[in-house]
């Protein structure tokens, strides 16, 4: 279908481009960008009226669980990749510790084939990196890639061997495929907390940032004899960051991303127990989130992530300790993105390129022919796009989620406040993938 | 504050004279003092002194045997019982300030009868201002008033220069 | 985040649960210490029963083994004149898969008016309050390592007792306190009644640095720890810290930390020595302290009893409003 999107505020961070102008959109492409009211030859069958709208590219989200196959409800996959549309997401990652797990190209298939005909994001998924993620064999690397893996991982159960872990670098350096690993200490990081006042308070059991930290230099160890290229998956601490920061200033080559949920609370915020705060990795202290936000803003950590996971009601109507980890996040990541950007000073193309370009660069070449193009607005690239008014406010009402995850730590029933930044449309390979609803105004 | 002025010292005298007369009684030998908390004791302890009884007088806390403690919870105060002698078998005289529902009066019984069965039990009050809940009667009142619901009667007891000093204090809209 | 009212206490300031000391008000736990002197006295009469909780219904909820305390809080709920239910959660429904707020529900279906609950995992009890209906208390008799508000209550009242002030004295809880949910519930209820010296004692596996954030003085050598102290808490130690690599063994655990009478004699002449029991002898406490003349050992599970009617009785009577 050709339409026409005019009068909008077009940001695209990869060129730079911040002004109004008009899209002209056909056959799954940008066709042109142009000045508003300026396109000639063109006669688009819709018109969406972007006035008072910024036009980003659709989200890049690197880690969202969508919780198929296994341990979905009914209609888990519809109603997660709704709510990605819904959040402005165009594209994901969805890690493999599925049920079962991603480890074998037939699942990949199958996957990439549901998310398909739902058609409401593009999905990317992650392969195990060993079978069973059990941390013993590898998997059939090559052929999960050609199924349609972009990487490989271990989501949240951490290699112990490390003389496997330095094999599956090395294996998957030989066929250039980046390894996405959380870093994790199995032994040290068994808590359910993070180590500090507020754990020895409560009396839960707590994970050190040694955990952390322990785990990268592991890691860089194995990425200067492998030349693997890693991608680190929810950097959680001060330490951490640092880590990562000399490691890339001497030409490592990694990449690394942080959760809405590290960046903007802290292990306080735990309060009376509530199983929402229970999160992997554990949230933790002030100055840790202080650094994570200067590390999202200088380039140390690449991309902000939502690290999505619809927890169901009954895992979280538990003792702390005994609640799975997770909370809901696909609707939550942009207007979390913009309000970290407005409290670092940054431009909103800075901002953008948080949860556009620099996700899809991470990605990088396993996007094959996206690779151009998605992150951006770009001439002849693919029409993924996100509108939203960057002025509207909204209350988070976990009922009203399109996600099956109604738990996260942002409610405004908890938090009292709104976000700022409401999506009004998302559209996949020029396809309208989601329209809000008629403006209602946020709760009082 | 109301207009109604009662004397609390002259209200004690007569009541003096009153439980004089119930402690001389035959039917009732050796008979105890038992106040019941706060009024009540302060009243006995005097009585004692007074009357020059042998011994010393009891007081009664009615904190825990309340019917009303779904209601109010326990008492902030929780004032102990306190009781010098067997009551199993003993004649006692229940000392109150003011006798209103008859409430105190039943759960300081209560609370006497988980000490033992005492012989008999009479009782005596500054002030009977009937609105009574139960079936409680005054042996001896030394004044008895009808007073409206919502006022409340209180006895009081001045510190320093004359202990013992008795006043009430009144409360409420007549 | 909005900063959340403390579930302990209705919206007057009064007590409706109790889950944990921190967050109470000093008013709050002397009050309760000012009770329970009163039930004392009642222990100490033939008809040791007051009506208090008549009618209602008490539900011991043990998800974790203990007779001994199941025991004192049958006792003090029966000497309130309330019905009490134990139920012995292990061996029951949740061993065949029934969630705890399954469980809870279906109690409170048959008009459980009280839970007094000890589970294994830290906080379960503030889940439990957050679903109970408004008239229905909690009473948390230990969770996880979190807390022990009953435990730290008599301690109190038991150093109040033979002390009487507690803004003059020094005080040394020894063990394993990382793990500990009496250690914790000491330390609130100790800092919140204005104890100007809180020691904590034991190797740095049990006792870590940051535990000062609590408030106390970590003392990683047992002479410094004890040296002129009013107050000795010993805590149990428990088989499992051998096998995590904690410590090397109960002998040489009994040599360092072990309360001796010649480690004793670090203290104050007049000191106490407490014990949330039960003892390991020769573990971490050696007979004769555990024997003497310092010991107030049993009189702690006497006035346990006292302690628990008075929590009981001031939670029962003030409203979830």
């Amino acid at each position: 279908m050709k339409i026409l999107i005019h009068g909008g505020r077009v940001v695209d961070p990869a060129s730079g481009h911040d002004g109004l102008a008009d899209i002209a959109i056909a056959a799954e492409r940008i066709v042109t960008i142009a000045p508003p009211g300026t396109l000639r030859d063109f006669d688009p069958e819709r018109r969406i009226d972007a006035t008072g709208l910024v036009v980003a590219p659709g989200l890049v989200d690197l880690a969202a669980r969508l919780r198929e196959p296994g341990q979905e409800h009914e209609g888990m996959l519809e109603s997660e990749l709704a709510a990605a549309a819904a959040g402005g997401v165009t594209s994901l990652v969805c890690p493999p510790d599925t049920d079962p797990v991603l480890d074998e190209p037939g699942l990949v298939e199958m996957l990439k084939f549901r998310a398909r005909k739902i058609s409401r994001c593009r999905l990317f998924p992650l392969g195990a990196l060993t079978r069973g993620l059990r941390g013993e064999a590898l998997t059939e690397m090559a052929e999960l890639t050609e199924s349609g893996c972009i990487g490989f991982a271990q989501a949240d159960v951490p290699v112990r061997d490390t003389q496997v872990l330095y094999r599956a670098l090395q294996y998957a350096s030989t066929l250039g495929l980046t390894v996405w690993l959380r870093p994790h200490d199995a032994f040290l990081g068994s808590g359910v907390a993070a180590q500090g006042a507020m754990a020895t308070r409560l009396g839960l059991s707590g994970v050190p940032v040694m955990a952390e930290t322990v785990a990268l230099h592991t890691l860089f160890e194995l990425v200067r004899v492998t030349g693997a290229r890693v991608h680190l998956c929810r950097l959680s601490s001060a330490a951490g960051v640092a880590l990562v920061r000399a490691a890339k200033a001497e030409g490592l080559p990694v990449t690394a991303d942080v959760s809405i949920n590290s960046l903007h609370l802290t292990d306080v915020d735990i309060g009376y127990f509530n199983a929402d705060m229970r999160l992997t990795p554990p949230l933790r202290q002030g100055a840790d989130r202080a650094a994570l936000r200067a590390g999202l803003a200088d380039g140390t950590i690449d991309a902000l992530v939502s690290d999505h996971n619809p927890v169901a009601d009954d895992m979280k109507a538990l003792p702390f300790g005994e609640a799975e980890p997770g909370a809901t996040g696909l609707e939550l990541l942009l207007g979390l993105a913009l309000r970290w950007g407005q409290d670092a000073g940054l431009t909103l193309p800075q901002t953008l390129a948080r949860v556009t370009l620099n996700p899809a660069q991470v990605l990088g070449g396993a996007l094959q022919s996206l690779a151009a193009s998605a992150g951006r607005i770009v001439e002849g690239g693919v029409a993924d796009l996100c509108l939203f008014d960057p002025d509207a406010a909204w209350a988070v009402e976990p009922a009203a989620l399109a996600s099956q995850g109604k738990h996260t730590p942002f409610a405004f029933a908890a938090t009292g406040m709104a976000l700022t930044g409401r999506v009004h449309a998302t559209l996949v390979a020029g396809t309208l993938a989601y329209q809000a609803p008629a403006a209602t105004p946020p709760a009082a | 504050m109301s207009t109604l002025q009662l004397d609390a010292e002259a209200l004690y005298a007569t009541l003096r004279d009153g439980v004089r007369g119930l402690l001389a009684d035959a039917a009732a030998p050796d008979p105890a003092l038992v106040g019941i908390w706060s009024g009540g004791a302060w009243l006995a302890e005097r009585l004692q002194r007074d009357l020059q009884r042998p011994g010393t007088h009891g007081v009664i806390s009615s904190t825990l045997h309340r019917d009303d403690f779904a209601e109010r919870g326990l008492a902030a105060s929780g004032a102990s019982t306190q009781l010098p002698f067997a009551i199993e078998g003993r004649h006692l005289v229940l000392i109150d300030d003011v006798l209103n529902t008859g409430r105190t009066i039943r759960a300081a019984i209560n609370e006497l009868y988980d000490f033992g069965r005492p012989a008999s039990v009479r009782l005596a009050v500054l002030v009977d201002r009937g609105g009574r809940q139960l079936p409680v009667a005054a042996d001896f009142a030394a004044a008895r008033l009808l007073l409206p619901a919502a006022q409340r009667l209180s006895l009081a007891r001045a510190e320093g220069a004359a202990p013992d000093r008795f006043s009430f204090t009144v409360e409420g809209s007549a | 985040m909005l900063a959340r009212r403390n579930p302990q206490l209705n919206s007057h300031g009064e007590l409706i649960h109790l889950l944990s000391i921190e967050g109470l008000p000093k008013a709050v736990l002397t009050q309760i210490l000012d009770t329970a002197g009163t039930f004392l006295a009642v222990n100490d009469r033939d008809v040791k029963k007051v009506p208090l909780l008549r009618g209602k219904s008490v539900f011991n909820l043990f998800f974790e083994n203990s007779t001994r305390t199941r025991t004192t809080f049958e006792i003090a709920a029966k000497r309130l004149s309330a019905d009490v239910i134990n139920l012995d959660i292990a061996r029951s429904s949740t061993a065949k898969g029934e969630s705890l707020l399954d469980t809870i529900a279906n109690l409170s279906a048959m008009h459980a008016d009280m839970f007094v609950v000890r589970h294994a995992e830290s906080g379960a009890p503030y889940l439990i309050a957050q679903h109970v209906a408004p008239h229905v208390h909690v009473v948390n008799a230990g969770d996880g390592r979190h807390a022990h508000p009953t435990q730290a209550l008599l301690d109190m009242y038991t150093i109040r007792h033979f002390k009487r002030d507690f803004t003059q004295l020094t005080v040394a809880i020894v063990g394993d306190i990382v793990h500990s949910r009496v250690a914790r519930s000491d330390i609130h209820a100790l800092a919140t009644l204005g104890v100007p010296e809180i020691r904590a004692v034991g190797p740095k596996t049990l006792v870590p640095g940051d535990l000062a954030a609590m408030g106390v003085r970590v003392c990683n050598d047992m002479a410094e720890g004890l040296k002129d102290a009013d107050v000795v808490i010993m805590l149990r130690l428990q088989n499992e810290r051998m096998n995590g690599a904690l410590l090397p063994s109960a002998g040489e655990y009994f040599k360092r930390y072990g309360l001796t009478a010649e480690k004793l004699a670090l203290a104050r002449p007049d000191a106490i020595v407490m014990h949330p029991g039960p003892i390991n002898r020769g573990v971490e406490i050696e007979s004769a302290v555990a024997d003497g003349t310092h010991s107030v050992i049993l009189p702690q599970v006497t006035f346990g009893i006292a302690v628990r009617m008075a929590v009981m009785s001031t939670i029962a009577g003030n409203s979830a409003r």
